[in-house]
């Protein structure tokens, strides 16, 4: 049956060769921790993925219940938190979630860095690579104002400051994140929302989406 | 790839009409014990997934993610402080030549500076090279990125008291709006005198301590609205000698829990029973 509409579909799509492309590669021995148990580090990438995948989820299923404006943002978090159904928990995993890929993404940097994996060829990874640990810290800064709480709050205020000490162009960069050259306000949270969920997970999708497809062209670098 | 004359394809689409067999790669002949990362490899990542997101779910179930109190631009008394991860930039600023009017040194050309090498690192460190000891200037500097991050980020929440801070700017769960007496006489008296400064639910802001945890009795909280303790000055309370009675009446059974659960006005008139409220 299985077999049948696979078949069906084949025929019509020709998908036997992208399966073979997405699926069938080899891992080799030095990568493998079932042969070399210090063979874990590599698995810090691929932990990281798992957990933007926790996020993107736990994240849409926030977007269920959150509302983007200073009148009801907190609130929505704290009726969420209190009294939907395991709302805490998802809010919980989206939380520490945002801490762990942070973890885990320093970690796997530390590992390709010390191994010296970005060497010929694979520098364009490498700099994929950074720009996606950029892109996620972007995504836990404007995250962070999102539950409109004090902390949320006074340190985005000063992160705003911070964006804004850029030369010349610093008082823009500012108002383009903030709406507003001087006030962290409505405008604020609706951009952070904006940001956090539409165009910095657009950017994180296509660099993840490159950072795979040159992972499958190149392979996992060889063993030191 | 079949090219040119004589190909066939399904209706006139591009898809050529020719089946492939899907068949796994023969592994054999990679060096090493290469293994097939579909199913064999992934069946034993799935294992490793499946504990990973056991321990993380514990410890979300056992550490509820914080939530302060609602965020109010006015409150001047509050102490920022960023997610950890950006702590070693925030304290890093707090050093004389990287903040103040070095901001634009300490905020952009340093980090603009560290991060930029990171990102360009393979076209910095371009010799052939892979091991760690081979290249030690690269090495050196990540080893030195590294500490001085973890040092930053250590510096800036040495003297951090975060559980003082939770009690602090927590949402304070007693203090929330129906565990409040509204109907009480004195909180018309209390939302005219003391509410700007100690809050809407006495839950108190920045210094100003909140009122449901006093233990001091009626007189106490009297004197202390007529003659100011502490920050608080004196002459804040303008009112009656009836309505301060009131006054000192509602808090002391706010405090004691009378103003709990009164939903309907259960404390009535100002005994506020002892008893009432103990069901949170």
């Amino acid at each position: 049956m299985l077999q049948k509409i696979y078949d069906w579909v084949d025929e019509r799509m020709d998908i036997t060769p992208l399966w073979r492309d997405i699926a069938d590669h080899e891992v080799p021995e030095h990568v493998n921790p079932a042969h070399h148990f210090s063979a874990f580090v590599y698995c810090f990438g691929g932990l990281t993925f798992f957990v933007t995948v926790i996020q993107v989820l736990s994240g849409m299923f926030l977007t269920m219940y959150y509302v983007p404006d200073i009148e009801n943002a907190w609130k929505s978090v704290y009726y969420l938190q209190k009294e939907v159904a395991h709302g805490q928990i998802v809010r919980g995993m989206h939380h520490w979630g945002a801490s762990l890929v942070i973890v885990m993404l320093f970690l796997h940097t530390l590992r390709v860095f010390f191994q010296g994996a970005y060497k010929k060829p694979r520098e364009l990874n490498w700099v994929v690579g950074v720009l996606l640990f950029f892109v996620m810290l972007g995504l836990g800064f404007t995250g962070y104002l999102l539950p409109w709480d004090n902390k949320a709050y006074f340190a985005t205020q000063v992160g705003l400051e911070i964006a804004a000490a850029t030369p010349f162009i610093g008082d823009q960069i500012r108002t383009l994140l903030a709406g507003d050259p001087e006030i962290v306000g409505a405008q604020t949270l609706a951009r952070f929302f904006a940001i956090h969920v539409f165009f910095l997970p657009a950017a994180l999708f296509g660099l993840m989406a490159a950072h795979f497809i040159m992972i499958r062209k190149q392979g996992i670098s060889g063993p030191l | 790839m079949h090219r040119g004359k004589g190909m066939k394809f399904v209706g006139d689409s591009r898809i050529p009409a020719e089946r492939k067999p899907n068949i796994p790669k023969d592994y054999s002949e990679y060096p090493g014990r290469t293994e097939a990362f579909w199913p064999n490899f992934l069946l034993k990542e799935w294992l490793v997934g499946a504990v990973f997101l056991i321990g993380f779910l514990v410890a979300t179930a056992a550490h509820p993610s914080p939530l302060e109190q609602q965020a109010d631009p006015t409150n001047a008394s509050y102490i920022p402080l960023p997610d950890w991860y950006f702590l070693f930039l925030y304290q890093f600023l707090k050093y004389q030549y990287a903040g103040g009017d070095f901001i634009v040194l300490g905020a952009i050309v340093m980090p603009g500076l560290a991060f930029g090498a990171l990102l360009l690192a393979p076209f910095l460190d371009r010799g052939p090279e892979r091991r760690p000891t081979r290249r030690p200037i690269a090495t050196g500097l990540m080893l030195l990125g590294v500490i001085a991050t973890f040092w930053l980020t250590y510096e800036s929440v040495s003297h951090v008291d975060y559980e003082q801070r939770s009690e602090q700017y927590g949402v304070k769960e007693e203090g929330e709006g129906p565990d409040i007496n509204t109907d009480h006489p004195g909180y018309a008296v209390y939302e005219a005198n003391c509410l700007s400064c100690h809050g809407d639910t006495l839950q108190g802001q920045g210094s100003n301590p909140s009122l449901l945890k006093t233990e001091k009795s009626v007189e106490e909280i009297k004197h202390i609205a007529k003659n100011g303790i502490g920050n608080m000055p004196s002459g804040v309370f303008n009112g009656s000698e009836e309505e301060l009675q009131k006054l000192a009446e509602f808090i002391h059974s706010a405090a004691t829990g009378g103003g709990k659960g009164g939903e309907k006005g259960s404390g009535g008139e100002g005994e506020g029973g002892s008893d009432s409220g103990s069901g949170h």
